[in-house]
């Protein structure tokens, strides 16, 4: 996902003022706080003080391995002037304060979180230390001019001393101060350094809390047994051999399926299997794979929303030298992160409280609320760490599961999917069909490009707001192309599969740019040029994607022999504010492909973390990897046929390459970093596979048998 | 009633015999820093030492450690080798979301007792049967390598 200029929540999003970012103090407290200990204060909303000087810094994202549980308090203690290595971190209960203003909602997504919290995060560091000065400088009855605040400490003239601690329940009561003046960047402590990360000790010794990991005072653990065909419903089970078996508590009809709820998981788990139950498939039941790509193809067939145009595509075809036109294919993907869904509720009478792997507190407070007909002010929703999360848990479907299995039998349950519930009930990565055909002149310069996507909308589900006169902004991320081609037409269509589909880490930037990278090298290879020199030629108008195409293509030794064997693939993306070019090595052996190495430049203006940037790049480069070589969900009987990971193979050890990231200094505002290098590496790898060996792969995953 | 021996200390687990190592481990005994991640002995965020091997405890019954020594990640750190793992995991800011680096953790220390200098083919096979979804596998390659030449010194 990418960012939305003017967002428009669904109706059970309250609407806020907050919502906009920059000033965030002021606005009353999420309820989670109010029992907060007597010792502790809060000058804003991200700022915990105790009277035992301990700093506690909330982070408004959800951590899932993105870093954002380091970045978001290093932009506040940067401001609040605090050691960065002595804090705490909270992840943010929900609250209006907390929500992403790009995305319009407390959302995890979007590798949105730095661009949204760069300058509001900083802004409430030092509103929150001004307060402080001021409470130390009424104190003492000095000016505030005279006293300085330093690692949770204000120190004043005649060695006046006063530790944060001492100083913030006063400092609470203080009125918050307006336009804060934040430090220049070349003063910046932590900002723009590779600070390590606040969560690895934690997950170095078993500590880190995990949904799966959450226990309750009175606990259950729950199975839930879903329809084989997403969407199919209960019509009867049998549950007696159930209930008879050790440790069953309760087996409770909801409206996914059959839960088991015994003394401990296994428990449930086991019983689960011997419950007989009769499903109404629907109509999802003829599916397979087949159906979905005549599906696809006969929808393509019609013209889509039109939403680039420019000069005339149709009169360029005709007067150019030599045409071109190509289909790529995208199969479903599943997002798999390593934790399984799950997710713990305790519903009473009054209350509910949530409490496990979310990206989207919002949401999941959202249905409780719906759900439960309670006020979000009953509602807390508590986040754990995220096992992976990759756009998996923007979807609140297991969190809806465990209320209604809470509720049903009255006391706090933990569900936990199974790894084949998790892979056969996903929100799948859509599949989709990109037909391009394109025009060069005689001296092999391009002169048109004609694109035509037809793929299913998330948004359409999601968030259908956003879907206007039939474009899904997240279907077309990267799908026009950042050349200086001077005819261009470009329209897409919707269509709905009939299987659920969910935003997967990168979203269309990865359809999208397989496609037109694809093409690109079609095109160069037609004109007779080098994919790097031919690329490099219609990017004056893209200073920053050309400087990186030049930096990877110069780091990776473009142009210079390579070992036998060893064969190089180019590509280049904007994305989430970055500028993108990526450089594969790869060899083929046995009709395998082996990637051993991927260059990586990237500018993404200003970071807060450049260890934690190189990090997201080598992750997103294998997971993308991983969808390049291996990834498929097929169907068969409307049943999802891969259940675990022997049948969806992801990249191992041995298999994954090394991956060298340059990144540009940059001043320019911050992009994200999360996703891009994952949507780049297949075209970068079908590139190299096509150097390798004269075949053009145009369908996902890359297979050459 | 089966008995064994779970991070030095004598336990006694009253579960069906069938019962998964994993979840006697994580929900009867507590400790939670053992992850489930597929059921299948496909993942490795399951992987524990069994009397000093790496099992997956996904795919072992409680019965068939009985009477045997258990170690889990709660405890990696008493050994030298878990300690020089554990630091360079650290050093080389391995984990992103951390929930495979159990699993990793667990092989690493096994692979590194049974060869103190691995080779990267050596670290390919030991480290083969873990997924990590985050992609830190050149960060773990880097960290048993690093780890491998700080134990030799301190030993």
């Amino acid at each position: 996902m990418s960012q939305i200029k003017s967002p428009s929540r669904r109706a059970f999003l309250k609407a806020s003022a907050a919502a906009g970012g920059g000033l965030v103090i002021g606005v009353t407290l999420p309820q989670a706080f109010a029992a907060a200990p007597a010792t502790t204060s809060m000058p804003n909303a991200w700022v915990k003080i105790g009277s035992d000087n301990t700093v506690t810094i909330l982070s408004a994202r959800s951590e899932m391995g993105q870093g954002v549980y380091t970045a978001m308090p290093t932009l506040v203690a940067e401001e609040l002037e605090v050691d960065l290595h002595k804090i705490k971190v909270e992840i943010a209960p929900a609250g209006e304060v907390y929500i992403n203003a790009l995305l319009g909602g407390q959302l995890t997504g979007g590798s949105t979180s730095v661009a949204d919290g760069y300058d509001k995060l900083r802004v409430a560091g030092a509103q929150a230390r001004m307060m402080l000065v001021s409470a130390a400088a009424q104190k003492w009855g000095v000016d505030e001019s005279k006293c300085t605040a330093r690692n949770g400490s204000v120190t004043g003239p005649k060695g006046a001393h006063a530790t944060y601690g001492q100083l913030a329940e006063a400092a609470s009561k203080l009125p918050v101060p307006k336009d804060p003046k934040l430090k220049d960047a070349k003063n910046f402590r932590y900002v723009g350094k590779p600070v390590k990360r606040l969560d690895t000790a934690a997950k170095v010794n078993g500590t880190a809390e995990f949904g799966i990991d959450v226990k309750l005072p009175g606990m259950l653990y729950a199975s839930l047994a879903q329809c084989p065909v997403i969407g199919g419903k209960v019509v009867s089970f049998d549950a007696a051999r159930a209930k008879a078996m050790p440790g069953v508590k309760h087996v409770v009809q909801i409206t996914d399926g059959v839960a088991v709820v015994a003394d401990s998981w296994w428990q449930a788990r086991t019983a689960r299997d011997s419950i007989d139950i009769k499903w109404d498939e629907g109509p999802a039941k003829a599916m397979s794979s087949e159906t979905v790509a005549a599906g696809l193809k006969a929808a393509a067939a019609k013209p889509g929303a039109v939403f680039k145009k420019q000069g005339d595509v149709d009169g360029a075809m005709k007067g150019a030298a030599k045409t071109l036109e190509a289909s790529y294919e995208m199969p479903f993907l599943s997002h798999s992160p390593m934790e399984p869904m799950n997710f713990t509720a305790d519903v009473k009478k009054d209350s509910c409280l949530l409490y496990g792997p979310t990206q989207f507190q919002q949401m999941a407070e959202g249905v409780a609320a719906q759900m439960l007909g309670m006020k979000p002010a009953q509602i807390t929703v508590k986040t754990t760490f995220l096992g992976g999360g990759f756009g998996r848990r923007i979807d609140v479907d297991f969190v809806a599961q465990a209320i209604e299995i809470s509720k049903a039998v009255g006391a706090p349950v933990k569900l936990v999917w199974t790894r084949e519930d998790d892979m056969t009930h996903d929100f799948y990565r859509p599949t989709s069909l990109h037909q391009i055909s394109g025009g060069l002149d005689a001296a092999g310069k391009p002169v048109a490009m004609k694109f035509h996507l037809t793929s299913s909308s998330v948004t359409a589900r999601l968030f259908p707001p956003f879907v206007k006169d039939g474009l899904d902004p997240f279907m077309l991320e990267a799908a026009a192309v950042p050349y200086d081609i001077p005819n261009q037409l470009a329209d897409s269509l919707i269509y709905e599969t009939g299987l659920r589909v969910g935003y997967w880490r990168s979203v269309s930037h990865a359809l999208n740019a397989f496609a037109n990278e694809s093409f690109i090298d079609e095109m160069a290879l037609a004109a007779g040029k080098d994919p790097y020199e031919f690329r490099r030629a219609m990017l004056d108008q893209k200073p920053r994607l050309k400087n990186v195409l030049e930096l990877a293509a110069a780091k990776a030794g473009w142009g210079k022999p390579l070992p036998p064997g060893r064969f190089r693939g180019i590509g280049v993306m904007e994305g989430y504010g970055t500028s993108m070019a990526q450089v594969a090595e790869i060899s083929v052996s046995g009709g395998k492909v082996r990637v051993h190495r991927v260059v990586v430049a990237a500018d993404l203006g200003r970071m807060v973390n450049p260890n934690i940037v190189r990090q997201q790049i080598e992750s997103s480069v294998n997971f993308g990897l991983s969808a390049a070589l291996y990834g498929e969900i097929t169907l068969k009987d409307g049943r999802i046929e891969q259940t675990n990971f022997d049948k969806y193979p992801v990249v191992r050890m041995p298999e994954s390459p090394t991956v060298e990231a340059h990144l540009v200094e940059s001043t320019e505002k911050p992009g994200g970093i999360g996703e891009p290098a994952t949507a780049l590496i297949s075209p970068v790898v079908a590139n190299a596979v096509f150097a390798a060996t004269g075949k053009r792969l145009r369908k996902l995953p890359l297979r050459l048998a | 009633m089966i008995s064994f021996t779970v991070n030095g200390k004598k336990v006694q687990a009253d579960v069906a015999p069938d019962t998964p190592l994993l979840w006697v481990v994580r929900d009867t005994l507590g400790m939670t820093g053992t992850k489930f991640g597929c059921g299948a002995q496909l993942c490795g965020a399951c992987t524990v030492h069994v009397n000093g091997m790496p099992v997956r405890s996904c795919g072992t019954k409680v019965s068939d450690v009985e009477g045997k020594k258990v170690s889990t990640i709660e405890a990696v750190g008493k050994t030298p080798a878990g300690r020089a793992i554990q630091a360079a995991w650290v050093q080389h800011d391995v984990p992103q979301c951390g929930y495979c680096q159990s699993g990793q953790i667990m092989s690493a220390v096994a692979l590194l007792e049974s060869k103190p200098h691995p080779t990267d083919a050596e670290i390919d096979k030991a480290m083969d049967g873990n997924i990590c979804r985050c992609g830190t596998y050149q960060r773990i390659r880097a960290a048993i390598h690093t780890a491998a030449a700080t134990k030799t010194k301190g030993a």
